[in-house]
């Protein structure tokens, strides 16, 4: 039977020849992760059931990274209940105060992830190692209690929509242009219990950052997962962070599908995601002037190191707009480490913005950056709901390292193109 | 089992972070979430609604976020059950997961009206209206999960 790889991911993890969509199966897991908002209502879950046993306390991850450093005496208490398990049940992989960095960023990073695994976290962005060609998708503090305890998970087989790129994107557009342009034109329920499979020639000009980037967002499309093909690329990055062997798994043909689209990464144009869903893209041409208030890059979405080089590229030697406030968050340890070595800190840093330490922060309206009401921000981040940043009445705009780094210059949301 | 309650009605897309906001993911305790569920676009829900109450809503309730904190948030409000065209996937999951009971159904229901569901039957009806849809039964690996009384339970017995 005709597979897609996601598919076949799934086969190989419940000790099946093959599956087909809709079929419910059981899942071997590779990895289980949750974060300091997630753990504690898994904790509470395995405790309440009465477990005992972790599978494989090599294969659970805890990352406190959401409301860190503790933003206040509650989010403190729930670091230290998922601290304390850690040590009880000894487990590792787990990632606090000068480790922690944000949770999709830190994991590939260590090499916690390779291609072929089947990993669920609890956290919705779970579904950004599709880029290394692994199954990964969220689930909730259930499905990660069960998943602690017995190293499986319960999973609906999704049918799949083929995403084939072609060509090359122009000098500023990334992969969060890539994938706000398919959000805008399949909307936020387009992708719905599917697979989001991405191939073509155009992948080879897409770097491993741009497709985490663009399958972190696959869930902003209702999507279970996205996932790339294994290439060159992939391989390097795995060898690099010193990831376990990784397994290939290829799409058998275009008919697996429930759909294809051809898109032309020339074609596609720096756009923003319009409050108060990722779906409302426009592009430059498309709107007048908007004046911010605050800009954030960082995120699981655009908080890695190439992030920070294009917005450095923007900022270099220029001041921000005045009365903007422009956070710097660096995803991991070792990319803030990096982005100082490569000297993009003081960059940032003498243009007027803060640097800070690694976490989601402002992304989820956590702590550092939260706007008032009537306030509209450029944000890296991948979610601009009504609240998301703050109070119900303040506005999230979502756009690329370089569109933010534009705006936080002229004060209103800006085109690269025309800033530099 | 049958459940009867009023609709309280909301649009396409309620998300994750509307149903219960970060702001309050700082602590796990069911009665603090539902204190706050739903107040960034309907202040006095938690207030306005009466045990067995049901939410009604159009397509991809849930997105977002994979906070258990949602599902638990409207359970603990006293809502006995969300009627919607269609269901964000991790919300889904999380709902069957920890029990809050979920009906996917095109049937037009408006704010206010009076419902029962007999969840068994996959059977709906718009006491106000005089209508009776039907909607089809989870799967069957699903309903042995909602049957055990959540996921944890079900693990106990399953192969
Ligand atoms: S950076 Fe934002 S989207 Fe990513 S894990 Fe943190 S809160 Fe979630």
């Amino acid at each position: 039977m005709k597979m897609t790889a996601t598919q076949k991911i799934l086969a190989a993890h419940c000790g099946k020849e093959s599956v087909a969509a809709g079929d419910m199966i059981m899942a071997d897991l590779d990895l289980v992760l949750a974060n300091d908002i997630t753990a504690p209502v898994a904790i509470n879950e395995y405790r309440k059931a009465g477990c005992d046993n972790i599978f494989d306390c090599e294969r659970v991850a805890l990352v406190m990274d959401h409301f860190t450093p503790n933003k206040d005496i509650k989010a403190a208490e729930q670091c230290k209940m998922v601290r304390e398990f850690a040590a009880e049940k000894d487990i590792p992989n787990f990632f606090d105060t000068g480790e922690v960095g944000v949770e999709h960023a830190l994991l590939p990073e260590r090499g916690m992830v390779t291609a072929g695994d089947l990993i669920i976290g609890a956290d919705s962005h779970t579904c950004t190692y599709g880029a290394l060609g692994a199954f990964s998708t969220g689930v909730g503090s259930t499905d990660m209690a069960v998943g602690m305890a017995y190293g499986k998970a319960w999973l609906r087989v999704p049918s799949a929509i083929s995403f084939v790129l072609h060509g090359k994107p122009s000098k500023w557009v990334s992969g969060k242009d890539v994938i706000l342009h398919i959000i805008g034109k399949i909307g936020v329920d387009g992708a719905l219990y599917k697979s989001m499979e991405f191939s073509g020639d155009g992948v080879k000009n897409l770097s491993v950052d741009d497709r985490l980037c663009i399958c972190n967002m696959a869930i902003e499309a209702g999507a279970k997962n996205g996932i790339f093909p294994v290439d060159e690329q992939t391989i390097d990055f795995l060898t690099v962070v010193g990831a376990k062997e990784p397994k290939a798994y290829y799409a058998d043909e275009d008919d697996v599908y429930d759909d294809v689209m051809d898109i032309d990464l020339s074609q596609i144009k720096p756009c923003v995601a319009f409050p108060h869903l990722p779906e409302n893209v426009k592009t430059f041409d498309e709107f007048g002037d908007i004046k911010i208030d605050q800009v954030v890059i960082g995120s699981c979405t655009n908080g890695r190191l190439s992030d920070f080089v294009q917005a450095a590229e923007i900022l270099k030697g220029k001041k921000v707009a005045k009365g903007v406030r422009v956070l710097i968050i660096p995803a991991t340890p070792k990319i803030y480490l990096d982005a100082m070595k490569l000297g993009l800190l003081e960059i940032f840093i003498n243009a007027g913005c803060t640097v800070s330490a690694p976490t989601c922060g402002p992304c989820l309206g956590g702590h550092m950056g939260i706007l008032a009401k009537g306030e509209r921000c450029v944000a890296t981040t991948n979610r601009n709901f009504v609240g998301r940043m703050g109070d119900p009445g303040s506005e999230v705009y979502l756009a690329s390292p370089a569109v933010a780094a534009a705006s936080a210059l002229a004060g209103k949301i800006a085109s690269p193109e025309s800033m530099v | 089992m049958i459940l009867k309650g009023t609709a309280i009605k909301y649009g396409d897309n309620v998300d994750t972070d509307v149903i219960i906001p970060a702001r309050y993911l700082n602590t796990s305790d069911p009665k603090e979430l539902a204190a706050h569920c739903m107040e960034d676009i309907d202040k006095d829900f938690a207030k306005k609604i009466k045990p067995g109450d049901i939410i009604v809503a159009d397509n991809n309730f849930g997105c977002g976020s994979s906070r258990e904190h949602a599902p638990i948030a409207i359970k603990y409000s006293g809502i006995s059950c969300v009627v919607a065209k269609s269901f964000a996937r991790i919300f889904y999951r999380n709902a069957i997961n920890t029990g809050l009971p979920i009906i996917e159904t095109d049937a037009v229901i408006e704010n206010g009206d009076e419902l029962e569901i007999d969840l068994s039957a996959g059977k709906i009806t718009n006491l106000t209206k005089g209508v009776t849809d039907t909607f089809p039964p989870f799967p069957e690996f699903l309903q042995g999960i909602i049957d055990a009384g959540g996921l944890m339970n079900a693990m106990k017995t399953m192969p």
